[in-house]
């Protein structure tokens, strides 16, 4: 059985070498260089060239497409090839039962797809580790590892991301008896995945930490309005840059969130957008930072809800585990279809 | 009679519409049984169940007296030949044998070997290449190999063309003549089944019109012409399998133990392909018969 499933899987498993040999080569002759820069304490920002800010993001692609492509195909064909083909009643008539013919075939690809997300990934976070959350010293950055789009392209995730495409892709196959539907619904829930598990799942994955803070200059992002320039915004930011803020409210002096109030917007000057008191180079304006004393005398407080940096590890396992407690679930149902419902 | 498949009650669903409903029937064991019955009888439905790919709707299957499928060790006694002869297009001839090899205990790779080589063919060609006769046999190949102690086979000349056909048959022969081996073989061309089958059973509406060894049911059937003669009723012993009627002759088909003594008769011989084609047309001439069975 693991010969023909090798024999079945041998081209896929060859374009996968291939790309991996192009993300290893690419990691390999590019990384080392990030790798001195951060080694010698410089600024990393500033010193890397515009070639290696596009392949942080051609990384970040890298690891994205990774379990998209592993589940279209490899997954989605696994089982609605056969199918397709009626050579289910071919393989099914030797003598080896269906559930093992299953088992095999879906736990070589999946294990593919595993070693292969977790190699690129691999890759990829040790190439981008010097880069993930560095910062100018004067503007600009690039993303803290547990931001969102940049905490799923890194570290182990991306195993479970490509185990839940390929059983996914093995399972729509198996109910939708055809290959190319199959296809495009596991790339459609992949990425459905990946815009509702940051969003409302991801935040839960440990208790978020609240903090109270309290505006001034050395906590503050920004001042922001709307068009109008009535409804205005503060940010704020944690002690550790690496934390991930998932809300920021300003809230009154007995602890109710709440807009900014009227006086405190009458003594901004006139807006002409977005004004930033955090960057260095800004001329120092002693206008809002006194309304932000003011404001910060009459009792008002930003609320942040986080996720402090350093927990990255521990969501990273959490949300592996998750993916591959999903995996587990949607596996079941494919065994039971096949054994059951497939004709 | 020890039964190599055997159902009581067998039916299968799709949604709403039964492809086979209340089948009981029991297929013996060392004979080439041929299944014969008109498109949609349910033959492929019937033979489905059998090998255990379709689970029945209502009542049971068994097989060499177990359920079908039920385990490995079991699906090595069962072989399989399904419809248009399925192969993976991108293996090679050579890689198909491989696969029967790694995945059956039993494989006669030998014989295997030897048969495909026998029939010119090339062990290097994909699968996908061969023609269909080829390709039948490339499955046959793989169903014999594997020792089974029942070969089912549905179909598998339908879409060959006579010649491919004949050659096809007489591989199965020749293996059935080699060892103990019992095949249930559907099809609908009974002049096919005459050559090889020494048993018959004839399925219409998932119904067994008649089954029995062929030489029995040739020497129990009759075709009786006569004058007009409609409505009449027969002798106790004697069973109307299918009437027709013209302005001035009477032509019946009995099923008879004894011989036939109405003197107003003129009995003949029945051909298997007539004694089948009596039973699927019914009775009377009422059912505007699935004539399939005339190619």
């Amino acid at each position: 059985m693991i010969w023909l499933t090798w024999r079945q899987f041998r081209v896929q498993a060859l374009a996968a070498v291939l790309g991996l040999t192009a993300v290893a080569a690419a990691a390999a002759l590019t990384g080392p260089r990030l790798a001195r820069l951060a080694r010698s304490g410089r600024n990393v920002f500033d010193l890397s060239t515009g070639g290696e800010r596009t392949l942080f993001l051609a990384g970040v692609v890298a690891v994205a497409v990774v379990p998209a492509l592993v589940g279209a195909f490899w997954g989605a064909p696994l089982i609605a090839r056969e199918l397709e083909a009626g050579t289910h009643r071919l393989a099914w008539n030797q003598s080896v039962t269906r559930s093992r013919w299953l088992a095999v075939k879906l736990g070589v690809t999946a294990l593919a797809a595993a070693l292969a997300a977790g190699l690129t990934s691999l890759a990829v976070t040790w190439w981008s580790g010097p880069l993930d959350g560095a910062s100018s010293t004067g503007h600009g950055g690039m993303p803290q590892r547990l931001t969102p789009v940049t905490f799923a392209m890194r570290g182990v995730v991306p195993v479970g991301y490509a185990v839940l495409a390929v059983v996914l892709g093995a399972t729509l196959g198996a109910v939708l008896r055809r290959t190319l539907p199959a296809m495009a619904v596991t790339l459609a829930v992949y990425a459905a995945l990946q815009i509702a598990v940051p969003l409302w799942v991801r935040p839960h994955l440990a208790a978020p930490v609240t903090a109270t803070i309290v505006p001034a200059r050395g906590t503050l992002d920004g001042i922001s309005s709307d068009e109008s320039g009535r409804q205005v915004t503060l940010s704020v930011h944690t002690p550790d840059p690496r934390d991930w803020i998932l809300s920021d409210r300003t809230v009154d002096p007995a602890g109710r969130p709440a807009g900014l109030p009227a006086s405190f917007v009458a003594c901004l000057p006139p807006p002409g957008g977005p004004v930033s008191t955090s960057g260095q180079a800004q001329a120092p304006a002693s206008g809002p930072e006194e309304c932000l004393g003011r404001l910060a005398g009459t009792g008002y407080r930003q609320q942040v809800v986080y996720q402090p940096g350093d927990r990255f590890w521990r969501l990273q396992w959490t949300e592996l585990a998750l993916y591959l407690a999903a995996s587990g679930v949607v596996a079941a149902l494919c065994f039971h279809w096949v054994r059951r419902r497939v004709t | 009679m020890t039964a190599v498949l055997v159902t009581r009650g067998l039916g299968k669903r799709y949604r709403r519409r039964w492809a086979l409903r209340d089948c009981t029937l029991q297929i013996p064991a060392g004979r080439v049984t041929g299944l014969v019955g008109p498109n949609g009888a349910g033959k492929s439905t019937l033979l489905g169940l059998a090998t255990g790919l379709l689970a029945p709707t209502s009542g049971d299957v068994e097989v060499c007296g177990a359920p079908p499928a039920r385990d490995a060790a079991h699906l090595a006694r069962v072989g399989f030949v399904a419809q248009d002869t399925p192969a993976y297009a991108g293996l090679t001839v050579a890689e198909h044998l491989r696969l029967g090899a790694r995945l059956n205990p039993g494989w006669d790779d030998e014989g295997a070997r030897r048969r495909l080589d026998r029939l010119g063919l090339d062990p290097g060609q994909r699968a996908g290449k061969l023609s269909g006769g080829q390709r039948a046999q490339l499955a046959l190949t793989l169903g014999l190999a594997k020792r089974p102690e029942l070969l089912i086979l549905d179909e598998p000349v339908a879409s060959l063309d006579p010649l491919a056909r004949r050659e096809f048959l007489q591989v199965l022969m020749e293996a059935v003549a080699e060892r103990e081996l019992s095949v249930v073989l559907s099809s609908h061309v009974v002049s096919d089944l005459e050559r090889v089958c020494d048993h018959l059973v004839v399925l219409v509406d998932s119904r067994v019109q008649v089954a029995g060894d062929v030489d029995d049911l040739r020497a129990t059937h009759h075709r009786l012409t006569g004058p007009r003669r409609p409505g009449l009723t027969l002798p106790s012993d004697q069973r109307l399998v299918h009437e027709s009627h013209t302005d001035r002759q009477s032509t019946l088909v009995v099923r008879a133990e004894g011989p036939i003594l109405d003197p107003a008769w003129v009995v003949g011989n029945l051909s298997l392909e007539d004694l089948v084609l009596a039973y699927m047309s019914g009775p009377a001439e009422r059912r505007a018969a699935p004539l399939e069975a005339v190619r």
